[in-house]
């Protein structure tokens, strides 16, 4: 079942130059009980994309598209409406984790003002909550009654992860979470997810990341975005053993060895820069940097082609024209 | 626990602050060119002859060796002997004592009301645009004022002009301090210029600090992740305002200073009997003995006052514990 | 920092509508101080001169005029010359536009000298404590704190009282005596921050002198936060000076903003309500620190595009 739908989702910046077509189009669906892997170069939408599920702000501007989250448009919420599904519904780890909580309040206070806003009457209840999960992410329950300043960069990550799925959101979006770990923090909190998972405790999470190794060990299907646009989508398994993009097979032959090293590892290696998203080419986005563009690519969008069972791609290699 | 360690480390640099300021309040006049003594002699009148200075020089005990005239001094202080005003013909401690309560029924309360006004101010200004536009520019003016010019400007419009308040000295010529009903509507009406001067020019830069900070505080990340976690708005600023007003605490410790001397200058407008008159009269008349008193009264005052505010601020911003508690 | 990138912040910076308009009124004052006694036949005393087989002899009416007023001087060779008080006298009859433009030039040239004085003083004690580190960082940082919290206007009235003779000279020496302590502690963050960077391992590595590397790779890379640390330096300085000659402790061979103040109230021009005597100069303290205000504002965004607010 569909916990969420997007559909030919369009998300602009509005500068004084135009148009930043961050998220042009983009389609795809969350199901309830797996984990979905967003990735792609940095400057590719991403962040823009997720958060433009969650929170809207100048800037930023919906230029069209659906985004049907359990049989609700999110982007047709009233203000109120959006507000009040977010964190009971809809929760985010943002890519700043370790620095989300603020300072001088106590983590108990934090949650107990979040929480009431969202209706919660019982305080005591809610702390009860907070220090079972503090335990289960592995930290003292005494931490509920602490500032995050006195907690390490690590504690505060995790913390924060806490925090964040105390209400039970249906969906978890995790941006970037790993991107400032190191190796085993990492995998402790690719961990955790998978715990917050089998616990009940989320049914969905949607995975940020660029590291495509990471997403090799969590995310069930993934999409790679390429200049705000979806170049594949597909089972991970299949998405990485039999890749169909050339932008995919770049970016995977870019990586040391698959599989056996997970380390850090940004998606550069591919020759030549992304295009800017203030004036795409009507063509297919990669063909800049593409080694095997054909004399159509420069002129003619390529459609998302199925090349296996769920799994499509957007290439005119692939044929499809006919469809 | 950090807290200990603060307030040790605390301790030893005030401690070390009070010490250099007696020092250097001793020192300044020896390294001075010219010879105090001898100036002092002759503004009281008479012919300064040389017999008549080494009898003050002796009273003084100024022909002994440096370092015991440094003891002695310490002595001195110990004991609240502040030395003799020739202008006042009384003990220094003793004037000031008098002058001080003048002060601080002045300073307190304008400073303690600008900071919470001038910070409620800045904070809806740091919130809304539209009233930022036009408040932001006054603010700035406020603060570029120097204290006593305001207050000649409100001696000018509301005393002479308006005719509507006293404006000079504490109480009405007439009267001496006591409880009385009388007295205590004199000392009001004579109080309120001097406090408006000082709480009006204050609140800019109170409003001023607020507002910048209220500014960078809502960008912060954790105000993103309130609104992205659905806090309302009056979470949001709930948040963000605690922690800007936290360093204006800490302003008010660097603003002391500033605020003293502003208030010193203004106390002349007003011919008002605080400390500030004193120390003019005193550096007009070449009265070092009151002007010395003086000077260590004031700093002793700030210091005290930032001990406190110091105290305050690891109580209530968990930031400054914290970073006392690791390594 | 290239040199390109700078000119083109300084462009940015004209663009700035605080900046603008800060550096506009500065530099109105500066111009008027410089050009303001083509206006007046007055000397900087507010006196008329005349010369008499090459001495000048002061003539005037002894007057109490307000501004705009036409007065007719007998000079002491009886002849008469009318002449405008633009901005009116004071109780002796002296001119108080000129006596203000001169004030003006005064104050100017003071908070000039001290603001150098000052900056240059804090950023040696910054650098030298950021540099260096350990023990040299924590005596020189103790003794910046232990002065920050002594209140310096009380200090310089202390230092003032005991100097019979007063020049502006001495004044911005002791203004600026007393006002580093704010630089050193920026310059001595900043310095922090730079030290660790890679240009100065690489110049160390290179085996070039400390003095060497300070001058050419860790200052050239604070010039703003140096320049702005100036401005308030300056800012604090107009208003020191202004104050020690409130209480009487200004230069005393020279009128200054703040000695045409303390006269005012000497000789009563409240009660008198002679208001062109001491509204002109406080204004003019004051509006020359709201345009430091706007230019520091200014630059701050200029620097730091994070605070620009639109
Ligand atoms: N406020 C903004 N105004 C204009 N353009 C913006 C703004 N924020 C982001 N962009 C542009 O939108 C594009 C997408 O940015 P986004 O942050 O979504 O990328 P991302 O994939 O999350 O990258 P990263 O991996 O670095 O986090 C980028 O080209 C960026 O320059
Ligand atoms: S559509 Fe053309 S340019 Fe784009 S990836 Fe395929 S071959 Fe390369
Ligand atoms: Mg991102």
């Amino acid at each position: 079942m569909a916990m969420l739908t997007v559909e030919d989702l369009k998300i602009y910046y509005a500068t004084p130059f135009g148009h930043v077509k961050a998220v042009d189009g983009v389609s795809f669906e969350v199901r309830e009980g797996e984990v979905f892997g967003i990735a792609g170069e940095s400057g590719c939408g991403k962040s823009t994309l997720v958060h433009s599920l969650i929170l809207r702000k100048p800037p930023m501007v919906h230029m069209g598209g659906k985004a049907l989250f359990k049989g609700r448009d999110l982007m047709r919420l009233s203000k109120e409406e959006s507000r009040k599904i977010r964190y009971t519904e809809l929760s985010i780890i943002p890519q700043y984790a370790m620095n989300a909580l603020n300072p001088t309040k106590k983590i108990k206070d934090i949650v107990w003002d979040l929480a009431r806003e969202h209706g919660h009457t019982d305080r005591e209840e809610v702390e009860r909550l907070l220090r079972e999960r503090l335990k289960m992410v592995k930290l003292s329950e005494k931490v509920a009654d602490m500032y995050p300043v006195e907690l390490s960069g690590g504690m505060r990550q995790r913390a924060t992860m806490v925090v964040s799925t105390l209400l039970n959101p249906d969906l978890l979006i995790a941006d970037e979470v790993t991107s400032a770990l190191d190796v085993t923090t990492q995998r402790v909190v690719i961990e955790l997810l998978h715990h917050f998972m089998r616990e009940g405790i989320v049914k969905s999470i949607i995975f940020v990341t660029h590291d495509l190794a990471l997403l090799d060990k969590i995310a069930d299907r993934m999409m790679i975005l390429y200049a705000g646009k979806v170049v594949e989508i597909g089972p991970t398994e299949e998405v990485i053993n039999e890749p169909s993009h050339p932008y995919t097979q770049l970016l995977l032959s870019s990586l040391p060895r698959m599989g056996i090293q997970y380390r850090k590892q940004k998606l550069r290696g591919i020759p030549g820069y992304p295009i800017s998203l203030l004036n795409p080419p009507k063509g297919c986005r990669f063909y800049t940097r593409c080694p095997y563009a054909l004399d159509k690519c420069p002129s003619e969008e390529p459609k998302l082609v199925k090349v296996g069972e769920e799994h499509y791609a957007a290439c005119h290699l692939l044929g499809g024209e006919d469809q | 626990m950090g807290f200990r360690r603060y307030m040790v480390r605390k301790v030893v640099v005030y401690g070390i602050t009070f010490v250099f300021a007696v020092t250097l309040n001793w020192l300044l006049p020896r390294l001075m060119p010219g010879n105090p003594i001898e100036a002092m002699v002759s503004r009281s009148g008479g012919a300064a002859s040389s017999q008549l200075i080494k009898f003050y020089e002796e009273v003084y005990g100024l022909n002994q060796p440096m370092w015991k005239q440094f003891l002695n001094f310490w002595v001195n202080l110990f004991h609240g002997d502040l030395g003799y005003s020739m202008l006042y013909n009384a003990p220094v401690s003793s004037i000031i004592k008098h002058a001080l309560p003048y002060d601080i029924a002045i300073l307190l309360p304008a400073i303690v009301l600008s900071w919470l006004v001038g910070n409620w101010l800045g904070a809806i200004a740091g919130k809304n645009k539209k009233y930022d536009r036009y408040t932001m520019p006054l603010f700035y003016f406020l603060a570029s004022m120097p204290y006593f010019w305001f207050a000649m400007i409100l001696v000018y419009v509301v005393g002479v002009k308006l005719g509507w308040l006293p404006y000079s000295g504490a109480y009405a010529p007439d009267l001496v301090p006591s409880l009385s009903w009388t007295f205590i509507k004199s000392f009001l009406s004579h109080w309120i210029l001097p406090f408006l001067s000082l709480f009006i020019v204050m609140i800019g830069s109170w409003a001023i600090g607020m507002r910048n900070m209220i500014i960078y505080e809502l960008e912060a990340d954790y105000v993103r992740y309130l609104e992205a976690l659905g806090a309302s708005e009056k979470l949001m600023t709930k948040h963000a305002y605690r922690n800007a007003i936290l360093p204006q605490v800490t302003g008010l410790a660097l603003q002391l200073g500033m605020m003293v001397a502003g208030a010193i200058a203004t106390e002349i407008v007003f011919n008002y009997p605080g400390i500030g008159v004193l120390i003019m009269n005193a550096a007009l008349n070449q009265d070092y003995f009151l002007l010395q008193g003086a000077f260590l009264i004031v700093v002793i005052s700030v210091l005290a006052a930032n001990f406190l505010i110091d105290i305050v601020y690891a109580f209530i911003d968990p930031r400054v514990r914290a970073s006392y508690t690791e390594g | 920092m290239a040199r390109e990138s700078r000119l083109a912040l300084v462009r940015i910076a004209f663009r700035n509508r605080k900046f603008q308009f800060g550096f506009g009124l500065l530099a109105f004052f500066v111009i008027f101080a410089l050009i303001g006694p083509l206006f007046t036949p007055f000397a900087w005393n507010g006196l008329y001169y005349e010369n008499v087989g090459g001495i000048k002899i002061a003539s005037y009416g002894g007057k109490t005029l307000p501004p705009m007023s036409h007065e007719v001087i007998t000079t002491y060779t009886g002849k008469k010359v009318e002449v405008l008080h633009i901005l009116g006298t004071n109780i002796n009859g002296q001119d108080l536009y000129a006596r203000l433009v001169y004030g003006l030039r005064t104050s100017l040239w003071i908070a000039l000298l001290a603001a150098a004085i000052g900056t240059v003083l804090g950023i040696t004690i910054g650098l030298v404590a950021g540099y260096k580190g350990g023990w040299t960082d924590e005596l020189l940082m103790m003794f910046t704190n232990i002065m920050l919290v002594i209140p310096s206007i009380v200090l310089l009235v202390l230092i003032a009282a005991y100097l019979s003779a007063r020049t502006p000279g001495i004044q911005a020496l002791i203004i600026g005596l007393t006002g580093w302590p704010w630089v050193a502690r920026a310059v001595r963050s900043q310095t922090l921050s730079l030290k660790n960077r890679e240009f100065v391992h690489l110049a160390k590595l290179a085996g070039l002198s400390d003095l060497r590397i300070i001058f050419t790779e860790v200052m050239p890379n604070m010039v703003s936060y140096i320049f702005m640390a100036g401005i308030l330096q300056f800012s604090g300085a107009i208003l020191a000076s202004a104050t020690l000659d409130f209480i009487g402790l200004g230069p005393t061979t020279m009128v200054s903003l703040g000695n045409i103040l303390q006269r005012a109230i000497a000789y009563n021009a409240l009660q008198f309500g002679w208001w062109w005597w001491f509204i002109p100069p406080g204004l003019i303290i004051t509006l020359i620190i709201t345009a430091l205000f706007f230019i520091n504002i200014g630059l701050e965004e200029v620097f730091n595009p994070r605070l620009r607010r639109e």
